[in-house]
Parts: structure tokens; C-alpha cells; sequence
């Protein structure tokens, strides 16, 4: 089971992602992705290595990520859980499972629960449609997930925590 | 000699416990002494049947399904590697279920069937054939042929293929590009999906013969970030078709060049438009461009860019290797060819159904999806993805082709089919359109940013009971202003949804919303 990027922000691990991409024809989103990727969230001192390295603004590297949903400028929980609002989730009962999810872990969208397992996100589709509700959590994909199968995946995502402390 | 067991590794495959399947099916087999090799195929689309596992035999390949752990043992016993059917959860000769056998598979005649990364099961089912016929032709000589074949563009605007290639050629230019719009972003699609995990080596051949014709020589795959399956089956496709000579700077011993790679997007809808998502290849936000110019013309960095779906490039192998028309023979009017359709929702036969247009809505979702999953009475179908109109069943006799659903305000769109039971609630679905509107909006206009939120904003009025008739009127006229103030389809088709609901599904716009604890 993936988990978000914990490499802790060293400024000379990121300038070093940075100089391998920035020749890259349009090298901001791979190396915002592969940043992420590697420190879980994109941290604010890289805003100012990544304007230097492209001959940009800051104000530009912050514009971009911030347009973007799937970059965070935060650090998550140990695991991103994404729960499917779109459509075809819908009718398979994704509102409901929506609400049980923010109560049972007592936080909202974009929230990380207080032992800093889960952060709940949002999102519009996984292309699992004909099997919703969908959730994703790191690079697994859940299908028909009902609000006890739900708990029940959270509880694997704590207990896993427990055994590797 | 050990016996070739199939299970699928999509994502919904996976999703289902695909792999946890497989690899207990290994322990087991060795507990048994039984010898069998797993090979891991992409998926054949039949959703409902997953994790759908064949055995390989000398009539054919049986197929077995649902499978779950707890089935294992009852199918060893039943011997089921040997094709013996007696375990309950046979289903005899895969090609021969209705569903799949009832389709015509043109685009996804390898689907589930092949490795997605052996190169040389690609071969051996017609893979890179096509490329070997375009290496051979002239660049005019391509794109006749993919004029021929009547092929309009699968991402949605159904725009003639061959036209958008013949504008890229006829632009004169060094550098020109070819981009696969893979941003697949509306609910209730997968086909791209399936492409690239299932069958990857035919989008990168589609992709090179695209390049041959108007004279690129690299390509980038739009990717979106939901889907992290089809980077990785990408990436290594990519990698063995550069080792192969299928990819790089001497195709085949031709000396002609072409290059690809994969860039991920992230998390945006908008990007999915096609000038929104050169802005963000080019490292951008996504905000979308005023056409003209057209994107054939300044496109990526500047330069003539061919922008197409991931299905419009996967078509292109067939048209070359079979010929025009042996796409065009399928079809009906100005819709030629297949589209494969993507049942989802509430629907009991889930999955992917490739047919060529023609057939009526209902026809596809009864026939083929078996109504709904659970039981209850099918009430309205979203068709074409969030800025897809919903049909009430007066409108599900349309026939499946572009401008039979124009003629009903409907679009097709990628194909997407999304089912809903009577329980819906079609305020609610069209507060959602709305919302959806104001989270993926790009921003640029206000018709569309400005509009969508006020839009939320009145039909939550109108599902509290205010000033219903004047609600209802403020918010005909708010799509409206939508409709024609916008850019871009994002503003401009939000509101299909919201009228057809309000058209269709008045009733639900008549009385206040059921509270949660009247749902509950
Ligand atoms: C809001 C919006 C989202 C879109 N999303 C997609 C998408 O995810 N995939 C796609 O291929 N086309 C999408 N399109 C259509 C593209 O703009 C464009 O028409 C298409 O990529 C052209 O390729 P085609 O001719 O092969 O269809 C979208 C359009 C709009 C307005
Ligand atoms: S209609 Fe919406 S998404 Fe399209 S350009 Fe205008 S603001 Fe952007
Ligand atoms: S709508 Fe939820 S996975 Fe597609």
C-alpha cells in the first residue's frame, strides 16, 4: 500500500530534482510532481529554487500551484484518501458514503484527522465507474466501497501504523 | 506442459482484488502440485464478471467469474485449469458471451485478450502493421486514408480526424507536435483507460503514424494524475518500444524519427479542453485560449499540434492495417466507425461496449447493461459525461450517433453512459453540475465563474421552497447567460444538464428536498 512522500524538505535533495528536470519544454508540473512525490507536499522554500532554476516569478510558480487541485502546499497524513463525488459514484450511493467518511473520521475535505493517518480529499472520478463508489487511497483503488467497508479500510490504514512503530 | 491462466490487471480488476487473487492462485496451485503459469492480461471490459480469469485451451479460452479468494479451492476441485466446467462460476468460451460477442471490437479487438506489455503478443495480433503500411505511404497518403475512414474525434466534439491532420500538414513549420489528450476527466468514462492499460502499444503506434502523416516528431501523452495504472503501463511500453526500434530517432530502419513521452496532469477538468491542456504542457495554469488560432495552427509552444483523444489515435492502427473502409463499413450517417461505450452507474452489467453507432440508448443499456443494479426502476441517464445532458426514457429510443442526440439536445461525448434509479434526486444532480462548474472552472470568464456559484446558489433557493417560480425563472435565464457568454463548452454546456433536469424532471424541482432525515 503507497504512501504520501516523507522524505523531510532538504532544500539541496530539491534543487537537485529541480536541475535534472528544469531543461525539460515545459519542466514546472513534472518537477512540482516529482517535488511532491518526494517530500508529500511541495514546501514553500521551493517556490523561490524553482522560479530561480526556470527564470520565472514566484508569483507564476505560486500561481500554478495553486491552480491545480492535486498540488498541496501542506504536508498530508501518512495516507491520501480520495473518495469519488462524481456522477456515476453518485448513483451508487457516493453521496452517502461522503458523509459517513467525515463523520466517522470527524474532519472534512481536504482535513487531516488528528493522529495524522488519513487526509480525506475529494475527487471528480477515478475511471472506475461501472463499480463505484470508488475511493483511492495512494495508488490503490477501491471499488463498491460502502460506508462499513470504508471503516474497515481506515481500520487496516491505523493498524498498519501501529505495526510499523 | 503447464496450462496459461489468464487474470486480468486493470484497474477495476485490481480494484476487485485482481492481484491478491493471483498471487493466492499461485500458492495454491503449488500446494497442489497443480502447473499452471499466470499470465496477467489487461481486461476484456465485461466490469460485472471481474476478477474475470480464463483458462487457455485447445478450444478456445474459458472463462470463470466473479472469482473470489474463497472460490479457489472449489474451482481446483472442479479442476477448472483443465477447462473442466463444472464449478458454478463458469462461464464457457469468453468469446462467446453475448455481451462481449454481441460488439463490434474494432479499437478493442485486443483488450483483455493480449499482454499489455509483451511486444510480441502486439505482434502477433496485428500490432504495428498499420506503422508498416504508413512507413511505406506518402504523408498526403496517410491522411487520406484516416479522411476515408470517416473518423471524427472521440474526445467529445467529434471533430473529422483527418481534416485537424490535413490543417497540422499543410501548416509550415520545423517543429510540430503531436499530443494525446488522455485527461479522460468525465465521470463515467474508462475506454482511455482501458487503452493504455490494457492495449498500450496501439496508442503509441496510432501516436508515431499520426507524426508520419503531418510531420511531427514528438509526441506528449496527456496524462491525468487519477490514473497511475496507465502511467506506469505507459512508461514501460514507451521504454520497450524505444528498445525495439518502434520509437526514436530511426522508426523501423525508415530514418524517420519520432519521440514520446508521458506528462501528468494534475487534477484539473479544464485541462482536458484542448488549449487548456497546452497551456499546462507548456507549464502553465490551465486557463483556456480564445480560438482562433486553432491549435492545428499554434498549438504547443507556438507550433502546429495535432490534439486528439487517446480513442481518436487508437483508431488509427485498424484504419491503416484494415483500410478506410473497412472502418466506414460500420456505422450509420456522418457517424462512422465504433465508439465504445462505457456503461456505469448504477447499472448491473457494467463495462465496456464497443459497438458501431446505430443501435437505440435503450438497446445498450438493457440488452447490453441489464438495467439497473439494483433492481429498481431505471429513471434518467446521464450520456456524454458532467456537461452531458440527462434523457428521461421518452428519449432513450435516440439512436446511439452524434446528430440523432443533437436533434434531442443530448451529445454522446466520449461515450460515457451513467445510469441513476428512481431514487435520484434531479435538483440535486443539477445543484451538482453547477458545482462542479464552480470547482473546475478556469476562471477566465464570468458567465462561467461567476454564474456557476450563483447557480448553486438558486437551486439551493428552490430546493428550500423560496420564490420557487421565480427561482426557476432566474435560473432559465443564469444558463442562458452561461450558454452564451462563455468560452469554452466548461461554462458553456454546464447548464445541458441543469435544463434537461428542469425539462424532464420538473416534479423534483416542485417541492422542498427531502431533508437527510427523511432520505435516511
Ligand atoms: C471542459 C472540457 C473538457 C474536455 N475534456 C476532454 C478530455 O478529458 N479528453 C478529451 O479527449 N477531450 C476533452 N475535451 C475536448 C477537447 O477540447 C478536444 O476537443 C479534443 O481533445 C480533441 O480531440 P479529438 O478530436 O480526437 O476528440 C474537453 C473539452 C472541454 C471543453
Ligand atoms: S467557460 Fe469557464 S472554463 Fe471555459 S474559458 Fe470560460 S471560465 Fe474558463
Ligand atoms: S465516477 Fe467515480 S470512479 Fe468514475
Amino acid at each position: 500500500m503507497s504512501t504520501t512522500g516523507t522524505t523531510p524538505w532538504h532544500p539541496e535533495i530539491a534543487s537537485a530534482i529541480i536541475d535534472e528536470l528544469k531543461t525539460k519544454p515545459g519542466a514546472l508540473l513534472p518537477i512540482l510532481h516529482a517535488l511532491q512525490d518526494r517530500f508529500g507536499h511541495i514546501h514553500s522554500d521551493a517556490v523561490a529554487l524553482i522560479a530561480r532554476a526556470l527564470q520565472t516569478t514566484r508569483a507564476e510558480v505560486h500561481g500554478v500551484i495553486s491552480f491545480y487541485h492535486h498540488f498541496r502546499t501542506e504536508q498530508p497524513g501518512r495516507h491520501v484518501v480520495e473518495i469519488c463525488r462524481a456522477e456515476a459514484c453518485q448513483a451508487q450511493g457516493a453521496r452517502a458514503l461522503e458523509a459517513h467518511a467525515k463523520s466517522a473520521l470527524g474532519i472534512d475535505y481536504a482535513q487531516t484527522s488528528d493522529d495524522r493517518t488519513v487526509t480525506l480529499e475529494p475527487v471528480y472520478c477515478l475511471g472506475n465507474c461501472a463499480c463505484g463508489p470508488s475511493v483511492r487511497v495512494g495508488d490503490d483503488i477501491h471499488a463498491f466501497v460502502t460506508p462499513e467497508s470504508f471503516d474497515e479500510l481506515i481500520d487496516d490504514l491505523k493498524t498498519e501504523q501501529l505495526e510499523l512503530k | 506442459m503447464s496450462t496459461r491462466i489468464y487474470i486480468p490487471s486493470d484497474t477495476t480488476a485490481k480494484s476487485l482484488g485482481a492481484d491478491r487473487l493471483a498471487m493466492q492462485m499461485a500458492v495454491v496451485a503449488a500446494e497442489r502440485g497443480v502447473d499452471i503459469e499466470i499470465v496477467r492480461n489487461g481486461t476484456r471490459g465485461l466490469y460485472w464478471l471481474e476478477p474475470l480469469i480464463e483458462v487457455d485451451t485447445a478450444e478456445g479460452r474459458i472463462g470463470f467469474g466473479p472469482v473470489k479468494s474463497k472460490d479457489l479451492d472449489t474451482l481446483f476441485d472442479a479442476e477448472f485449469w483443465q477447462g473442466k466446467q463444472e464449478h458454478p462460476l463458469a462461464l464457457g468460451l469468453v468469446e462467446e458471451i453475448p455481451y462481449l460477442k454481441r460488439q463490434q471490437r474494432l479499437t478493442f479487438s485486443r483488450a483483455g485478450v493480449i499482454d499489455p506489455l509483451s511486444l510480441d503478443d502486439y505482434r502477433a495480433h496485428s500490432g504495428y502493421q498499420g506503422l508498416a503500411k504508413a512507413l511505406e505511404m506518402s504523408a498526403q497518403g496517410i491522411i487520406d486514408e484516416v479522411k476515408a475512414s470517416g473518423l471524427r474525434g472521440r474526445g467529445g466534439a467529434a471533430f473529422p480526424t483527418g481534416i485537424k491532420w490535413q490543417t497540422v500538414l499543410d501548416a509550415p513549420a520545423e517543429q510540430k507536435y503531436i499530443v494525446c489528450n488522455a485527461d479522460e476527466g468525465d465521470s463515467g468514462t474508462f475506454a482511455d483507460r482501458l487503452v493504455m492499460e490494457c492495449d498500450p502499444f496501439m496508442l503509441i503506434e496510432g501516436m508515431t503514424i499520426s507524426g508520419l502523416g503531418v510531420g511531427a516528431t514528438q509526441g506528449y501523452i496527456y496524462l491525468r494524475s487519477e490514473y497511475p495504472l496507465a502511467f506506469e503501463t505507459l512508461n514501460n511500453a514507451i521504454a520497450t518500444a524505444y528498445d525495439n526500434n518502434l520509437l526514436g530517432e530511426n522508426i523501423l530502419g525508415s530514418g524517420r524519427r519520432f519521440d514520446l513521452e508521458v506528462r501528468m496532469g494534475a487534477g484539473a477538468y479544464i485541462c482536458g479542453e484542448e488549449t487548456s491542456l497546452l497551456e499546462s504542457l507548456e507549464g502553465k495554469r490551465g486557463l483556456v485560449r480564445a480560438k482562433p488560432p486553432l491549435p492545428a495552427i499554434v498549438g504547443l509552444f507556438g507550433k502546429p499540434t495535432v490534439v486528439n483523444n487517446v480513442l481518436s489515435l487508437a483508431a488509427v492502427p485498424f484504419i491503416l492495417d484494415q483500410g478506410a473502409q473497412a472502418y466506414a463499413y460500420c456505422g450509420m450517417g456522418r457517424s462512422r466507425g465504433t465508439l465504445p461505450f462505457q456503461l456505469a452507474g448504477n447499472v448491473k452489467q457494467g463495462g465496456l461496449v464497443e459497438l458501431a453507432f446505430g443501435p437505440s440508448l435503450r438497446e445498450l443499456m438493457f440488452d447490453f447493461g441489464g438495467g439497473t443494479r439494483n433492481g429498481r426502476p431505471l429513471r434518467a441517464v446521464q450520456v456524454g459525461g458532467p456537461l452531458g445532458a440527462y434523457l428521461p426514457e421518452s428519449q432513450w429510443d435516440t439512436a446511439l450517433d452524434y446528430e440523432a442526440f443533437a436533434g434531442e439536445g443530448a451529445v454522446l461525448g466520449h461515450g460515457g453512459v451513467v445510469m441513476f434509479d428512481d431514487s435520484v434526486d434531479m435538483s440535486e444532480q443539477a445543484r451538482f453540475s453547477m458545482e462542479f462548474c464552480v470547482a473546475e472552472s478556469c476562471g477566465k470568464c464570468t458567465p462561467c465563474r461567476i454564474g456557476s456559484t450563483r447557480g448553486v446558489e438558486v437551486i439551493d433557493r428552490i430546493r428550500a421552497g423560496e420564490n420557487r417560480e421565480a427561482n426557476l425563472e432566474l435560473l432559465s435565464d443564469l444558463c442562458e447567460t452561461m450558454v452564451d457568454g462563455s468560452l469554452c463548452a466548461m461554462g458553456g454546456m454546464t447548464p445541458f444538464p441543469v435544463q434537461s433536469a428542469m425539462k424532464h424532471f420538473g416534479e423534483d424541482f416542485a417541492q422542498p428536498a427531502k431533508t437527510e432525515m427523511e432520505v435516511a
